[in-house]
């Protein structure tokens, strides 16, 4: 029976029959396959050499299955190495091949974006409703009383003429100012009353600065001791809001018949600081909303004391703050949805 | 309103700069719009005296030695006809800016800057000037128009600037007036102000004349009373028909109108200066000794002093003679009664006609003047008794007539004498927010010649009466503040207000979650007009007996275009298709969320219902009908709702390409392809696609509240199934027979549809995913093996459905 000497070269004679094996496996396939030759237990060069236990003299026994084991372990380690070495190669070929320009178009979902108007709306309402006011949407088509005659303006008033008005009837026509949603509400609703109301509205002009279709929203703040001071007051914090921080307020005299006093606001523009430049057409001051006390007839028409409560409203034009946030120049855009303009300016 | 800085002058002490002014009157409300110096364009031209002045041979030219004192003496070569040694004209120095005009001398193309230069091989340095290369008429000032040097006077000094002399140095204020001060639409109504914010002294306009002690036999009667508050007429004999003095003159030029004759110009002054139209009517061709103010006739007719001729109706107001029609009141004299050279004798007329009346018919007959345009805005009849004064001393004074006794005033009684009003001032410090020092609050209305007395809290004022709008303590709180001046309200944040919560309510915010939905499908926000056009119902086929057909319509649209209050969001959302399309934008979605106005009855008798609708436009190759399903989906989704489809047909969409869209049960709109008819109608250039949902139908879904649906404890079951069926049967056929089979399904999905020679022609085979979710305990094994039976059956007894092998 064999001695120890021999078992010992067999046994190193398979690990160099290995080594050769080893050098030529070129793939992990090969690598996968060449370890079931080694290791399979019945037939593997390495695995089945424990079979052969039974031929191996007892006191050579715990010599050989240690030998044994340290090859079928050295034999294991040889074939995982391999393994590694080509499942990296592979996986490297593979990285290689998929391999992308990455400065090739994005493929995005796109999202749309909330119209101009909505975004500012949206803005003032926030501004606005914090401030406790609720909104009010009236109807786009209102009657001649709602519109002019409960806003102190008669049927023989200039201040028809200053509105060119789409009529429908007699007694309905398209509103002229969101201004209409006042009376409404304090009609309704009993001080304190704090509305925002932005809608639609209406006018016979169309030309190259003019839509015969815009958008309004009026506010309205009627309660005990409201002053003047309040309405410049609320406009500051308004202003600086939307227009960004530091922005002033400029109250001057104007005319709206159902405010007295009424003025008009500008603020300091936004684009120069005040210094002058095309924007403000150099006046340093942009006109942005009308404004005023709201006048004792108006109050008393609706059945609220004006002994009692005052109020101020203001109404600001939504395309021109857009049109000045964005900078748009044209407020026929606004109204083509044109996708291109559309896409640009989003919340 | 333009008004010339020497005008003014007449009534206020100004000694403050043109800026300085416009920034008072901007801060007391009057907006100057635009301010220019009337010699703006003149510049560097100067007193020159010819001292030598020769011909040059074979030329109109001569050679000329100007002396312009300290600017120095210059070689000029001059063409014009009345240059002359010891002359003294207008010399442009070399830099000047002068107005250059055509080969006729007369027609002005720009301002030219005059440069040294030769004129047949002489060297000229300068240029010596025509009126009208200095922009000077005859009316600003003498010999402005001849077609050759401008004379200057004797005694001017060479070398001075010639502006002053031609009053070029003159500033013109282009004032806006707003509609609550019809007073101050004149120079004179502009001078109070500026007297009240300067705080000088106001200068009245003289109106003082004798009367001559004749008076004729003549009767005027106003039959339309509520038309014309006050009619005064005055005789003026011994009218001598002249041009203006040249003051006059150059005044109506530069206020835009151009002089005629003295007693047509005393009228057009007038009314620049008191703001109050006139009218003189040839005395001789006012028939029967009598003017009457009445309401025209139906169908009668006048021809105006501009030779128009209008038919009238009883809404018009006309001044008649004894026979016939004279003018149209307020608006034009008659041609019938013109003033011309040779008219000896005048009947001035001076009234108030009610403002809305001359508007209404001025828009309706298409002719507007001056005196229109003034009565529209409305005049004050304090203002009409004085302006006819103004009138009759104009006459005096440029010696055009003598002034006689035949003066009425026929009226309804207003009073032109001041009116008290009693203010407290606490009320007028309360609206403004502030306390104005009593003493200033005085002052204030002292200047604004109010003769304010005070007396504890009680103010009393003397309202003058052309300050019609001065009514409450209001009007007086406006007044103080637009003169104490607007900077000393200092913000404060309503302190007395009670605290309330606000924002947007249920309604607001569901409309803009649903927007945010469509939006988070690509979709852009776009906003179209209210109204359409005749035109856009027709471009969707929308039958003559539709109900889309019932529009408002408005009464004075702009075009046809935007003529109707639309009934569809539809056809905007097409055309904005077309248009992106047009402009090469090739895909895209839009939605619009917008009301659409449905009338219960036409005309208008009760407000119409606005209903809240939602429009989607989809369009591009990549785009179809299933991609439009994806974006209304969105809105169902937003509200927690669902919608059912089925096949439907409509007027401008695909007919096999269109659904009806429904939510339990009540349908809400409709969805599909736009027609190829229309496409090529439009040159649209790729698939289109157009959805509408009323979202007013859906508003009772809003703020539904949703509850937390724990997750089952028990393994769900999911089971795909491949159907066989006939082509007909639809997916919803399918999907409502399992759910109504089965509750224990919780969703259904189809995964694949497939139609093949295998299968038979007329088969197709759709496979769904079913997912059984167990209700209280977990399945027992085959028991969803048993749902399933169910469902094959009722499949198969309803739509004859098998199993696929």
């Amino acid at each position: 029976m064999a001695d120890l000497n021999e078992l010992v070269e067999k046994l190193s004679a398979i690990r160099t029959s290995i080594e050769e094996d080893i050098k030529n496996v070129s793939n992990f396939k090969e690598a996968f396959e060449y370890r079931k030759v080694l290791m399979d237990s019945k037939t593997g060069k390495v695995g089945s050499l424990m079979r052969e236990m039974g031929k191996i003299p007892n006191e050579l026994k715990a010599e050989y299955g240690k030998r044994v084991n340290e090859l079928k372990n050295w034999a294991q380690g040889a074939v995982d190495d391999l393994e590694k070495k080509f499942k990296e190669a592979e996986l490297n070929l593979r990285y290689e091949k998929e391999a992308v320009d990455v400065t090739l178009p994005s493929k995005k979902h796109k999202i749309g974006n909330l119209h101009p108007n909505t975004q500012v709306r949206n803005q003032l309402v926030d501004i606005f409703g914090s401030m406790g006011f609720d909104i009010f949407e009236g109807n786009e088509i209102e009657t001649d009383y709602y519109n002019f005659t409960a806003l102190n303006i008669p049927a023989d008033h200039p201040a028809r003429d200053m509105q060119d008005t789409f009529y429908l009837s007699p007694d309905f026509l398209l509103r002229t100012q969101t201004s209409s949603g006042q009376i409404h509400v304090m009609e309704a609703q009993r001080p304190p009353i704090k509305i925002i109301s932005p809608g639609k509205v209406f006018r016979s002009d169309d030309d190259a600065t003019h839509s015969p279709m815009f958008s309004q929203m009026e506010g309205l703040v009627v309660d005990k001791g409201i002053t003047l001071c309040d309405l410049k007051g609320m406009l500051d914090v308004f202003v600086e809001k939307i227009f960004g921080d530091g922005t002033k307020t400029r109250l001057r005299p104007s005319y709206f018949p159902f405010t007295e006093p009424s003025v008009e606001v500008d603020v300091s523009c936004f684009a120069c600081h005040g210094k002058g430049c095309k924007l403000c057409k150099g006046t340093g001051w942009i006109e942005v909303l009308g404004a005023g006390v709201v006048n004792k007839k108006v109050l008393e028409d609706c059945g609220i004391d004006s002994d009692v409560y005052s109020g101020i409203a203001f109404g600001i034009g939504i395309e021109r703050i857009a049109m000045l946030k964005y900078g748009i120049n044209n407020i026929k855009l606004l109204f083509e949805s044109d996708v291109r303009v559309l896409g640009q300016i989003d919340d | 309103m333009l008004v010339p800085l020497s005008w003014l002058k007449d009534y206020v002490d100004i000694d403050v700069t043109p800026d300085v002014l416009e920034e008072k009157l901007f801060s007391c409300g009057f907006e100057v719009e635009e301010k220019y110096e009337v010699g703006k364009d003149i510049s560097n031209v100067v007193v020159g005296l010819v001292k030598t002045c020769e011909a040059i041979p074979e030329t109109h030219l001569h050679l000329c030695t100007v002396d312009a004192g300290s600017h120095g003496t210059f070689q000029v070569c001059c063409g014009a006809d009345n240059v002359v040694a010891g002359g003294k004209f207008p010399l442009a120095l070399v830099g000047a800016t002068v107005y250059a005009t055509a080969k006729d001398h007369k027609t002005v193309e720009g301002v030219a800057t005059i440069n040294a230069g030769k004129l047949r091989g002489y060297d000229s340095y300068g240029m010596l000037c025509s009126g009208t290369e200095l922009g000077v008429n005859d009316d600003m000032y003498e010999g402005g128009d001849y077609n050759g040097l401008l004379v200057l006077p004797a005694d001017a000094n060479p070398g001075d600037d010639v502006k002053p002399i031609l009053g070029l140095d003159d500033w013109i204020f282009d004032v806006s007036i707003t509609a609550n001060r019809p007073d101050c639409q004149s120079i004179f109504g502009i001078a109070r102000e500026v007297a009240a914010v300067l705080e000088k002294p106001l200068k009245e306009p003289d109106l003082s004349y004798t009367e001559s002690g004749e008076t004729i036999d003549f009767k005027v009667s106003v039959s339309a009373q509520d038309l014309c508050p006050r009619y005064i007429a005055h005789y003026v004999s011994d009218v001598k028909i002249a041009k203006s003095p040249q003051w006059m003159r150059r005044r109506l030029n530069l206020v835009g109108c151009s002089a005629i004759s003295n007693v047509v110009d005393i009228t057009n002054y007038v009314l620049k200066e008191l703001g109050q139209p006139m009218h003189a009517f040839d005395y001789s061709y006012l028939e029967g000794n009598e003017i009457n103010v009445r309401r025209a006739n139906e169908g009668e007719k006048i021809v105006t002093l501009d030779e128009k001729e209008f038919t009238l109706t009883n809404e018009n107001l006309v001044i008649c003679d004894g026979k016939k029609p004279v003018a149209l009141a307020g608006i034009m004299g008659g041609l019938n009664s013109e003033i011309l050279d040779t008219t000896s004798a005048v009947m001035f007329e001076c009234a108030k006609f009610a403002h809305d009346n001359i508007r209404k018919s001025s828009k309706a007959l298409g002719q507007v003047s001056d005196s229109s345009a003034r009565y529209s805005k409305g005049v004050d009849e304090y203002t009409t008794a004085m302006a006819i004064k103004r009138a009759l001393h104009l006459m005096e004074e440029l010696n055009c007539g003598k002034v006689s006794s035949y003066h009425t005033d026929v009226n309804s009684g207003n009073s032109i004498e001041r009116k008290r009003l009693t203010v407290s001032v606490n009320k007028v410090n309360g609206v403004l927010g502030i306390k104005v020092p009593d003493e200033d609050i005085v002052r204030i209305l002292k200047n604004l010649n109010f003769e304010p007395a005070l007396n504890g809290d009680e103010l009393t004022l003397n309202i003058p009466a052309y300050r019609v709008d001065m009514e409450t303590y209001q009007d007086v709180a406006e007044e103080v503040i637009r003169m104490y001046g607007y900077e000393h309200i200092v913000p404060t944040f309503i302190p007395t207000a009670e605290v309330t919560s606000g924002g947007y309510n249920l309604n607001q915010r569901t409309e803009l979650k649903i927007k945010r939905a469509l939006c988070a499908q690509g979709a852009n926000e776009g906003v179209h007009y209210s109204f359409f056009s005749p035109a856009d119902l027709d471009l969707i086929k929308v039958p003559e007996d539709s109900d889309l057909r019932h529009a408002i319509k408005l009464i004075n649209p702009i075009n046809i275009d935007l003529s109707l209050m639309r009934t569809t969001l539809a056809p905007q959302m097409i055309r904005a298709m077309a248009l992106n399309q047009k402009r090469g934008n090739l895909s895209g979605r839009i939605f619009e969320l917008g009301n659409r106005f449905i009338a219960k009855e036409l005309p208008l008798k009760e407000y119409p219902d606005e209903r809240e609708t939602i429009c989607i436009g989809v369009f591009g190759e990549d785009e179809d009908f299933f991609s439009l399903k994806g974006v209304v989906e969105a809105v169902a989704d937003a509200l927690d709702v669902s919608f059912d489809y089925t096949a439907f047909k409509n007027t401008f969409l695909h007919p096999y390409r269109c659904a009806k869209i429904e939510c339990n049960g009540e349908e809400i709109g409709y969805m599909g392809q736009l027609k190829y008819e229309i496409i090529d109608e439009l040159d649209m250039r790729v698939k289109s696609f157009v959805a509408e949902i009323d979202l007013k139908a859906l508003t009772k879904y809003y703020g539904k509240a949703r509850k937390f649906v724990p997750l089952s404890k028990f393994a769900e079951d999911k089971r795909d199934l491949c159907f066989v069926m006939g082509k007909e049967v639809t997916c919803a056929n399918i999907e409502k027979t399992i759910k109504e089979t089965c509750d224990y399904v919780t969703d259904i999905e189809l995964f694949d549809i497939y139609e093949g020679a295998q299968l038979g022609e007329d088969k197709k085979s759709m496979a769904f995913s079913l997912v059984f979710t167990p209700k209280d305990k977990e399945f027992e094994n085959g028991f969803v093996d048993g749902l399933v039976n169910d469902i094959l059956s009722k499949l198969g007894d309803k739509y004859n459905v098998t199993l696929r092998a």
